[in-house]
């Protein structure tokens, strides 16, 4: 497993397996190995990481620095052969964990991300009508709508899961936003055979999901397969650990004892909470989070 | 009970041995499909903690009875409308299986949303009201499941409460559905008696369906078998892209059916060009070894260079697929205006795309009520068989040899419109390839070479009626020759008194008389020839085509002159006439002509002289590496 510890030198850190040429080794069976369940996973995203690169013209991927869009930037890797060929765009709020910003600076080097650092309009430019926390995070829809507006993408990538949320269940792959970036649940296109539809209207443009069809114990076991850096604040300390990452303020830790990523998968398997339980925004009404959706949040 | 969600065993999904089968739960509206979810994940103990509790607050802060429903129906605005509004995927398991199911819902107008649903299905469980019984809708699902190639249908019979758990009612319903399926050749797993709302028939065989014998619907669903190995069929592999990020040439997409390997010999389709392929690239470890099988997103380098591009079918070179013009399908129409012979759209068959024209409409069918209607047109929600011309050449294969490349959407206006399955295809003119053998040349490249002291080449004028190719072509043919080289001029119009005379000017006509410029321009440059074609050409996916055929000879020379200068020359006359509205399909005073975007020359004629057009080309021809520009260039070539 691959941490980024707490006030760790760059030079103290393993790197992830870089890109290296090893010769063929000898192989004899006549048939493929079989592809297990994380094999179809990721076949599956970097299929639509090649889909999304080759139809559109200028995408972007969304890094919040959470373990769902570090599996999405390793996927990228694989799809492309060890390199991320479009930036990766952080909308940053400013109110992340300082173990978020150390991981974001580290790992945006050690991966030669194209880097882009996007900030947010103050509060006071938000929506007064939506609950507090629900309130702050709609700071991101705006900076988002700030920094498709400042570099003009097509396409942005973003690492939404149809079992976290029940509105996010109702995603398209390829889902189009309106001009003002927001999502009409009801007149998606229809998506099927893995036929995306990858024209945005002008002056709009597209949501991708490659990560859409994983789930929560598909993220760990794949984030523990292939030995992906994650941050440690999703590890138990001191009996809580955080499920999901937010801004500080509005992201609670949730009881936990998993210190190892064996250990979160055995409490996915036993839990019935809800990923994001710890998430305020998520349970100060019944319809907060579709609103915050259909206005363009992730 | 057989329900109960599997215990925490091996607690990663690595290495799970259970098959993951994909359902859809389809039916008329109200029929309780919804109803009928919220139980299976109730009684599977797939639901969170507290999420029973938590919709049973709603409702009773809203002053409704709670309805099982309410668990789907997670979003407010379907709880407003009272209806599912789009494809949900939900998991749950049964004993052996890993179930995700994909609810669709029964409003006619969101047909779309369950074909989407559908498409994606190993099973499909078909749910009727006990009290309505077979509706339109239901004979429409039915229809549409057999259409999308879903084999495995079980039948349920719901709200068994409202016939007082009758027996004979039940029979009635099951043997109308089972006749109705059967016809279309699909035979039920098992027709299930159940109260989605009280639980009967769902997970267990209750008192009072006792008279029953048959399996609970988890127990139904327990028994479906995972979709056949793709591995077992032949070698397709769609090419998506192909990327030079560093040294290494990637030709990149997913194995979508058979398997392979480094060394493999392959064909690339529909060009019939025969490499092998190198290695498989990979990361962050590579090259792989090994075997490579169906549904891996695989890259791989070949051989030798060829000129290959998104769209292109690899696969082993004694079992390609079948390149083909024309088509027929039988498809679900989405679109608002009705499909009509003649109508033009986009194919996508995988990552090829292809322009497309409805020559034959053979069949439209009302699935809900399963006669055809008039074979003029297929409506919005209705199916059909069409046959369709296509203006690229696609390498495809029916459905029943092969359900991946056997399908295929129709795209209007960028959006998707239909889809289908690829019933038959009318094999085009390289259908095997690999049993053409041509003769090879008594010469070698180096020795034409030498003599005329340039390779062969392909020069491709391109531009609208009178802009100046055929000058340009001569002026060119001309100069090559003083120098000593084997130029052969290729005009379109040429042509087509002879070799072309059985080709008019429809775009599949034009799009073979492009094919067929290009293939004997193509034959003279692998001859050493420099052939100069002088052809409007005006359809960018045509000109696609004769790069691809050429490869790495093809040089394009975009004659860019501007249109109001063209029409003034009019040597011919055919503007005059055009503008008089005698002459058809002319193309210069329509939008018709897509200008190039990426080739090697752009000159326009009305600003400079024949002669220094010609330099230009002589010198586009010398930087490219056609012409060799001195003597001491040609002894190294040799």
């Amino acid at each position: 497993m691959h941490l980024l510890k707490d006030n760790s030198t760059a030079g103290g850190l393993s790197s992830p397996a870089l890109a290296e040429r090893v010769p063929a080794q000898e192989f004899s069976a006549d048939l493929a190995p079989s592809m297990d369940h994380l094999d179809q996973l990721e076949a599956q995203s970097i299929y639509i990481f090649r889909e999304a690169f080759g139809r559109l013209k200028k995408i972007a991927l969304l890094w919040s620095l959470g373990k769902d869009s570090n599996v999405m930037i390793w996927l990228a890797r694989k799809a492309f052969f060890g390199r991320l060929p479009f930036p990766a765009l952080h909308v940053d709020t400013g109110k992340k964990f300082p173990e978020m910003y150390r991981f974001r600076d580290h790992y945006g080097k050690e991966w030669d991300l194209d880097l882009r650092v996007e900030p947010c309009p103050p509060i006071d430019a938000v929506d007064p009508t939506l609950p507090p926390a629900a309130r702050s995070a709609a700071r991101k829809t705006e900076g988002l709508k700030m920094a498709l507006a400042k570099y003009g993408f097509d396409g942005l990538i973003a690492g939404i899961r149809r079992d976290e949320e029940a509105t996010r269940a109702k995603e398209r792959v390829f889902s189009p936003r309106g001009l003002e970036g927001n999502w009409d649940v009801r007149d998606q296109p229809p998506e099927f055979w893995d036929h995306f539809n990858a024209s945005p209207p002008q002056g709009a443009h597209l949501r991708i999901h490659p990560i859409l069809h994983w789930t929560e114990s598909d993220i760990w076991a794949y984030t523990k397969r292939e030995n992906i850096p994650i941050i440690p604040l999703y590890l138990s300390q001191n009996g809580k650990r955080y499920r999901s990452l937010g801004d500080q303020d509005i992201t609670n830790p949730v009881a936990s004892n998993a210190s190892t990523i064996d250990e979160i998968l055995i409490e996915l398997e036993q839990t019935k909470v809800p990923e994001r339980s710890g998430r305020a925004l998520d349970h100060e009404t019944e319809d907060a989070f579709e609103r915050l959706r259909v206005a363009g949040y992730l | 009970m057989n329900m109960i969600v599997t215990p925490a065993s091996p607690a990663t999904p690595n290495g799970t041995t259970r098959p993951q089968v994909r359902i859809v739960i389809v039916g008329h509206v109200d029929h309780g499909k919804s109803t009928l979810v919220g139980r299976l994940l109730h009684e599977t103990g797939s639901l969170p903690d507290g999420k029973l509790e938590m919709l049973k607050a709603v409702s009773a802060r809203r002053g409704m009875p709670f309805e099982w429903s309410f668990l789907l129906d997670a979003l407010q605005t379907e709880r407003d409308q009272g209806i599912t509004i789009d494809t949900t995927q939900i998991r749950f398991r049964t004993n052996s299986r890993d179930i995700v199911l994909i609810d669709a819902p029964g409003h006619a107008e969101f047909l779309r949303n369950m074909i989407t649903g559908a498409s994606q299905a190993d099973g499909a469980v078909l749910i009727i009201d006990a009290l309505e019984g077979v509706r339109d809708q239901t004979r429409r699902h039915g229809y549409l499941l057999h259409l999308l190639g879903v084999k495995q249908v079980a039948v349920v019979v719901n709200k068994m409460d409202r016939v007082d758990f009758s027996a004979e009612r039940f029979k009635a319903i099951s043997d109308e559905i089972s006749a109705h399926l059967q016809g279309l050749g699909v035979k039920p797993t098992a027709v299930i008696p159940i109260s989605a709302r009280d639980g009967d028939g769902v997970a267990e065989r209750t008192d009072r369906i006792d008279w029953y014998k048959g399996p609970t619907v988890v127990e139904a669903l327990d028994r479906l078998e995972p979709a056949r190995p793709l591995e077992a069929l032949a070698l397709r592999l769609p090419v998506q892209a192909i990327y030079k990020f560093d040294d290494r040439r990637i030709v990149a997409g997913r194995i979508e059916s058979g398997s392979l390997v480094a060394g493999d010999e392959i064909v690339i389709m529909p060009a019939g060009k025969i490499a092998r392929i190198k290695t498989v690239e990979s990361w962050p470890v590579t090259p792989v070894a090994g075997r490579q099988g169906a549904g891996r997103s695989v890259g791989i380098t070949l051989d030798r260079e060829l000129f290959l591009e998104r769209g292109d079918i690899i696969a082993h070179t004694n079992s390609a697929p079948r390149e083909t013009r024309r088509l027929r399908a039988r498809i679900f129409w989405l679109h608002d205006k009705p499909l009509a012979k003649g109508d033009q759209f986009l194919v996508r068959c995988g990552p090829k795309e292809s322009r497309a024209t409805v020559v034959a409409i053979e069949k439209a069918v009302d699935p809900g009520e399963l006669s055809s209607v008039e074979n003029k047109a297929i409506g919005r929600n209705h199916v059909g068989e069409i046959d369709i011309s296509l203006s690229n050449p696609i390498a495809t294969d029916p459905y029943t040899e092969n359900p991946r490349t056997g399908r295929l959407v129709i795209e209007v206006s960028g959006r998707i419109a239909g889809g289908g399955l690829v019933l038959s295809v009318d094999a085009g003119q390289r259908a095997l390839p690999v049993d053409i053998v041509p003769v090879e040349s008594a010469l070698r490249p180096d020795e034409r070479s030498a003599r005329y002291r340039h390779n062969g080449a392909v020069v491709w004028l391109t531009g609208l009626p009178a802009s100046g190719k055929s000058t340009l072509a001569k002026a060119l043919e001309r100069r090559l020759f003083s120098n000593g080289g084997s130029p052969i001029l290729l005009d379109g119009d040429t042509l087509r008194a002879g070799l072309n005379s059985d080709l008019g000017f429809s775009a599949a006509d034009r799009s073979e008389n492009i094919r067929r410029l290009a293939e004997v321009a193509t034959h003279l440059a692998r001859n050493g020839h420099i052939a100069i074609v002088a052809a409007v050409s005006p359809a960018r996916e045509d000109r696609a085509t004769a790069r691809r055929i050429a490869d790495t000879a093809f040089r394009e020379i975009h004659v860019a002159t501007p249109a109001e200068i063209c029409e003034e020359r009019d040597p011919k006359g055919h503007y005059k006439k055009a503008r008089a509205g005698t002459l058809a399909s002319f193309t210069g005073i329509g939008n018709d002509y897509e200008t190039p975007q990426a080739a090697e020359l752009v000159i326009d004629t009305s600003t400079r002289t024949v002669a220094e057009a010609a330099d230009e080309i002589e010198r586009m021809l010398k930087t490219t590496g056609v012409l060799f520009d001195e003597l001491v260039d040609l002894a190294a070539n040799i």
